[in-house]
């Protein structure tokens, strides 16, 4: 089974990095860029077919590693 | 005064912080690899900065799962001192000993150089060496000491006096929300601290301003 599980920051959390790329894309002749975000994506593969436990196993990955929830939210997707 | 180090892949200050240590307190440090789940009895554990397991991840993110940090754990709640320091910070809050979060530098540059630091609370184990808003030079080398916590966080910090020390005349080297240079747990035992006082500890060092965070861990455990 594959997941996809994307980390991105809670909104109201300053993202220099996203702030330095939407500057790169305007320096590229880029207009109209509103904002950008910067976040990480998790490709996981995982053993069995359960996808209600992978579901709650990949929450608690998140919770316990993947993300910090004190600045970022995640989200998982299946495949 | 016992102390002990721990030791992950990718720090590299450790030697400096053991040799403060061992100035300071007269008793070389006893050294923890990341692997051990107990600790020797000690009365001050020190995390100290590099940059462990690359930054992978986020900073200090995979040391703070490592088996040492739930031996540290269990020490910090038994009200043995503990002391992280810049990655050993990051490491701190990832293992959910401090509350908050350290994010890029809103330069988002490296940062080294000596800044200013207020002693925004005088009445603690690892500060009492100091005199009351006392201003003192400290060096810094980071690139995530930003520090964040949401509204209700920092309120709770600011108002139980757990901010210990705050970057002082425009020093700020990281945009760090109301000037957090260190914090304490809620027991006052556990501090994380941004800059490196183990790097101005003598004369040779051009200075000891930084030497009364060990002085004060040293009065707490005589």
């Amino acid at each position: 089974m594959k997941a996809r599980v994307t980390v991105t920051l809670k909104n109201g959390v300053l993202d220099p990095q996203g702030k330095a790329i939407e500057g790169a894309l305007g320096t590229l002749g880029f207009a109209g860029v509103g904002s950008v975000r910067q976040g990480k994506v998790f490709d996981v593969e995982l053993n069995g077919t359960d996808q209600a436990k992978a579901e709650a196993d990949l929450k608690a990955m998140c919770e316990k590693l993947l993300a910090n929830t004190v600045i970022e939210n995640y989200s998982v997707d299946f495949a | 005064m016992k102390s002990a180090v721990v030791l992950l892949p990718g720090l590299n200050r450790d030697r400096d912080m053991i040799a403060a240590l061992t100035k300071v307190s007269g008793q070389a440090p006893k050294t923890v690899w990341q692997t051990e789940t107990e600790l020797p009895d000690v009365d001050l554990i020190v995390i100290p900065g590099g940059f462990s397991f690359g930054d992978y991840l986020r900073c200090g993110a995979i040391a703070a799962r490592m088996p040492v940090m739930r031996a540290v754990a269990d020490a910090a709640k038994r009200g043995v001192m503990v002391m992280g320091v810049c990655n050993g910070f990051q490491i701190l809050l990832e293992a959910g000993l401090l509350p908050g979060a350290l994010m890029r530098n809103s330069s988002l540059q490296f940062v080294c150089r000596e800044v200013k630091l207020q002693v925004a609370n005088a009445n603690t184990a690892f500060t009492r060496a100091y005199a009351p808003n006392e201003v003192i030079r400290c060096p810094v080398a980071h690139h995530d000491g930003n520090f964040f916590a949401d509204p209700d966080t920092l309120a709770r910090l600011e108002g139980e006096g757990r901010v210990a020390f705050r970057y002082a005349e425009d020093t700020n080297p990281n945009g760090s929300l109301n000037d957090i240079a260190g914090i304490l747990n809620e027991d006052g035992n556990v501090l994380g601290l941004m800059p490196h006082p183990e790097n101005l500890i003598e004369a040779a060092h051009g200075g000891s301003d930084g030497r009364g965070i060990f002085e004060s861990a040293l009065r707490v455990a005589a």
